[in-house]
């Protein structure tokens, strides 16, 4: 069973090879835009704090912003 | 209408909802490999390597219908001057190309096997080829133009080009002689593939099309936030 599930009659490497990387592309770009997400939330987190408090008050008074903020957005 | 897909009303939807859908995503997922590697039934004539069909064809589908809904984005965010349209565009955009590549080298690998080479000019594997290209052109445009009224332009006009090929891909089968079979699906009519392995099929196509639901939110909150940083510099 776990024998013909892993050479699949002599397809074994074409089968694993393309499931493999389909799932390997998956993660690539999942990682990617994981990354790519994370920068831009650092980013506008320590432009944040740069604010005055007055101009910082402005800036949350945006719910989108808060919402940037808040730890509920993360993955 | 289109006041409900502007960004700030949408995002408190677009920041939580990808967690769910990973969850969901690695469910389907697990269901289909399990029964796309272990349940389904090899082919009488191409044996197991009828599997590879799994992640090929709902790649293809994938890609062929995110192109479409670009192109539809596109084309309507121009005319109605609807911004949001065209950031919706932009962030489904990664995943289509990804799923491309994918149909194209799976279809590489199972072409082997089955055809007894790894490439082949055939009319469908070249306009899937064309259709990779156009992927690339969309996002390295967004990429070159800094101007966003030049951005949109440029844009629509590769997507428009690109939609001409998409008819090409899904009727090259029954114009040209090819080495790809006719359609085995049909919504209209009876299908001639087998409940064993559509409903595999379908698993997986449900997982794809999940997967690049998380992508485009993950890359949709991202360009929203870029828009956000740029927001705070001018404050």
């Amino acid at each position: 069973m776990i024998e013909n599930l892993f050479f699949m009659n002599g397809y074994g490497l074409y089968v694993w090879s393309a499931f493999s990387f389909t799932l390997f592309s998956f993660l690539t770009l999942f990682l990617v835009i994981k990354i790519q997400y994370n920068k831009e939330k650092n980013k506008f987190i320590a432009k944040f704090g740069s604010l005055s408090s007055k101009r910082a008050a402005f800036a949350k008074s945006q719910s989108i912003n808060k919402e940037i903020l808040s730890n509920t957005s993360n993955i | 209408m289109f006041k409900y897909f502007e960004p700030n009303k949408i995002f408190s939807i677009t920041s939580k909802a990808p967690k769910y859908v990973l969850f969901l995503f690695i469910v389907i997922l697990s269901i289909g490999l399990t029964e796309a590697l272990i349940l389904s039934p090899e082919d009488y004539k191409q044996s197991h390597s009828v599997r590879i069909m799994y992640v090929h064809v709902p790649a293809a589908w994938i890609s062929l219908g995110i192109f479409s809904a670009i192109t539809f984005l596109s084309i309507v965010g121009y005319i109605f001057k609807i911004r949001n349209f065209f950031l919706i565009a932009k962030s489904l955009a990664p995943s289509g190309l990804v799923f491309n590549i994918i149909a194209l080298v799976t279809g590489s690998i199972w072409g082997k096997p089955t055809w007894g080479t790894w490439w082949a000019w055939d009319a469908r594997i070249t306009s899937m080829l064309i259709l990779a290209l156009f992927y690339i052109m969309y996002l390295v445009a967004w990429r070159i133009f800094e101007d966003k009224d030049k951005v949109f332009k440029v844009t629509s006009i590769i997507t428009i080009l690109g939609i001409i090929n998409v008819p090409i891909i899904k009727y090259s089968v029954d114009w040209w002689n090819t080495l790809h079979q006719p359609a085995s699906i049909n919504i209209l009519s009876k299908s001639s593939i087998h409940i064993s392995m559509l409903f595999p099929l379908m698993t997986m196509t449900a997982a794809f099309a999940l997967f690049s639901l998380l992508i485009f939110l993950m890359k949709y909150n991202t360009e929203l936030i870029k828009i956000k940083n740029k927001g705070l510099d001018r404050l």
